[in-house]
């Protein structure tokens, strides 16, 4: 009798496979439900990119006027920082995911203790996590793109690949995040994160081209990971692409596969000791 | 009126601050210094080459006041949202204090006291961080610091009356994303709020942010008017001493139900 039922039964009581798409979806599915029941906290990530483009956008782009990137064409302020704007909010909106969420999850909520007394798996659950991440930061995204589209600040066909870009952005990002996450102690850490976040947002190119720094902060700048997803949704959208634009998106492919590398042993180590 | 009782929770809440200033300085004091590194230094070569300010004002020097009064809202804000709430409901530290000869006022009080020590002392690590930019253009600059102060309690004031009467903090969440960032962003921080559509224009002037800006402004370029500033800081104290009775009203009704 128990070799009948038990192939099944015993897949379910102690997963043969340390990753399966199928149980990792449960985990997406379930904070899809989360979602819905606070679904205003969720739209209200809607809404932070677009003020931003409004106020530096249309407020300092009046005291700007025109913009030359580097090596292109001149553009409107607004033309140059909208990108750019898309390109953080997919950042800001995968770390905070990734690390805020998480965070209370695996130290209040115990979620990942009960998770795990079923078949998913860390790493099922890391996998889970992060494919959540990057449908939300897609659907922001998608919204900015189109409010952009709106405002007639998309220059190229080539912004279709925008979207695909902006995901490849919180991959990046939601996986380093979660890898960062596990090492927190309590929520004063927050503001470490925050410490590596707003330098990000703030100097890789977000509102000024990169020859305004002196060429050695340009070396800098030109090492982070925000400065090359800007530059591969700045590419998109403006219409000047070239085949640099491959090794920017090379180097966020890389980033996110390391950072989930990390993460899902970290979180094994954490949960399953 | 409050009493004694006012300064022991004050230092009360001096000492739990002593575990966790590090980061709390970089909410307060770190992340205006980067705004103003990346937004005053380098986005404002390109403003200053550009149309630029009214009046020729460089935009340094423009921006650094405004970010030194949001700074102290935010930080006002953050200090009577999440912890406020937290005192009442989930550490229920207000009812172990309320066991002592404490009153409610007492509690209100102690709490702006350790708010405007917070701001205080962000804002006067931040008025250092600006002159050694060589942001401020008169020696009136000093007064930033009691206008950040007053600015940050017309936050907090009003902030832990809400905190006072929320039994969820998600509206904490829809404060900042729907008050306080567009604040942030529109009241006059980053530009002149008259490039702002009308309508808009108008909202500007309604928000504490923009008098607490205007007034930090009009005294680091050294050209205050005495009957504007007596305006700003009327207003201002406006929100400080309703937003005190509403939160001294609020936290009777809750603790000593």
């Amino acid at each position: 009798m128990s070799a009948r039922t038990s192939p099944s039964l015993l897949l379910r009581v102690v997963p043969l496979y340390p990753l399966s798409p199928r149980r990792a979806g449960t985990l997406v599915h379930r904070n899809l439900l989360v979602a819905r029941r606070n679904w205003v906290v969720f739209a209200s990530g809607f809404f932070e990119p677009f003020f931003y483009l409004l106020s530096i956008g249309v407020g300092i782009g009046g005291l700007v006027g025109d913009v030359v990137p580097d090596g292109g064409t001149a553009l409107s302020y607004q033309q140059f920082v909208a990108p750019a704007l898309l390109a953080s909010a997919a950042m800001n909106g995968a770390v905070y995911d990734a690390v805020f969420n998480l965070f209370f999850k695996l130290r209040y909520a115990k979620l990942y203790d009960a998770v795990l007394a079923t078949p998913v798996s860390a790493a099922d659950a890391a996998v889970g996590e992060t494919v959540w991440a990057l449908l939300r930061g897609a659907a922001y995204s998608a919204a900015f793109l189109l409010v952009m589209l709106v405002l007639g600040l998309v220059g190229s066909w080539w912004a279709v690949l925008a979207l695909p870009a902006a995901v490849l952005i919180g991959f990046a990002f939601a996986a380093v995040g979660l890898a960062a996450t596990t090492f927190l102690r309590g929520w004063q850490d927050f503001e470490f994160v925050q410490v590596a976040v707003l330098p990000l947002f703030l100097f890789s190119t977000t509102f000024y081209p990169l020859s305004t720094y002196p060429r050695p902060l340009q070396l800098v700048v030109e090492c982070t990971p925000l400065y090359h997803g800007i530059e591969l949704v700045r590419g998109l959208v403006t219409g000047a692409v070239g085949w640099s634009l491959l090794g920017s998106a090379a180097y966020l492919l890389v980033m996110g596969l390391a950072g989930l590398a990390v993460g899902a042993r970290r979180l094994e180590r954490l949960l399953l000791s | 009126m409050p009493g004694p009782a006012a300064w022991s929770l004050f230092r009360q809440r001096l000492t739990a601050h002593r575990h966790y200033w590090r980061s709390s300085a970089i909410g307060s004091v770190l992340e205006p210094v980067l705004f103003l590194a990346a937004m005053g230094l380098t986005l404002g070569t390109l403003v200053d080459r550009g149309p630029g300010l009214p009046g020729g004002v460089g935009y340094l020097a423009f921006l650094a006041p405004g970010l030194l009064v949001a700074a102290a809202m935010q930080t006002a804000t953050g200090e009577s949202s999440y912890p406020v709430l937290g005192a009442i409901k989930w550490d229920r530290t207000y009812d172990a204090i309320l066991a002592t000869p404490a009153r409610p006022v007492d509690l209100v009080a102690g709490h702006l006291l350790y708010v405007a020590f917070r701001v205080t002392t962000s804002a006067a690590a931040f008025l250092l961080v600006l002159l050694a930019f060589g942001a401020a253009e008169s020696p009136l600059v000093v007064l930033t610091v009691p206008v950040a102060l007053l600015t940050g309690l017309a936050f907090a004031a009003p902030v832990t009356a809400m905190a006072g009467r929320l039994e969820e903090d998600a509206a904490f969440a829809a404060l900042q994303r729907f008050l306080l960032v567009p604040m942030f962003l529109f009241s006059g921080t980053f530009f002149p709020v008259g490039q702002l559509p009308a309508v808009l224009e108008g909202v500007a002037y309604a928000t504490p942010l923009w008098h607490g800006v205007a007034l930090a402004r009009d005294l680091a370029l050294g050209t205050p008017q005495a009957g504007t500033a007596l305006l700003h800081v009327g207003y201002l104290a406006l929100w400080v001493v309703a937003g005190t009775l509403l939160a001294t009203r609020a936290f009777t009704r809750r603790l000593l139900r």
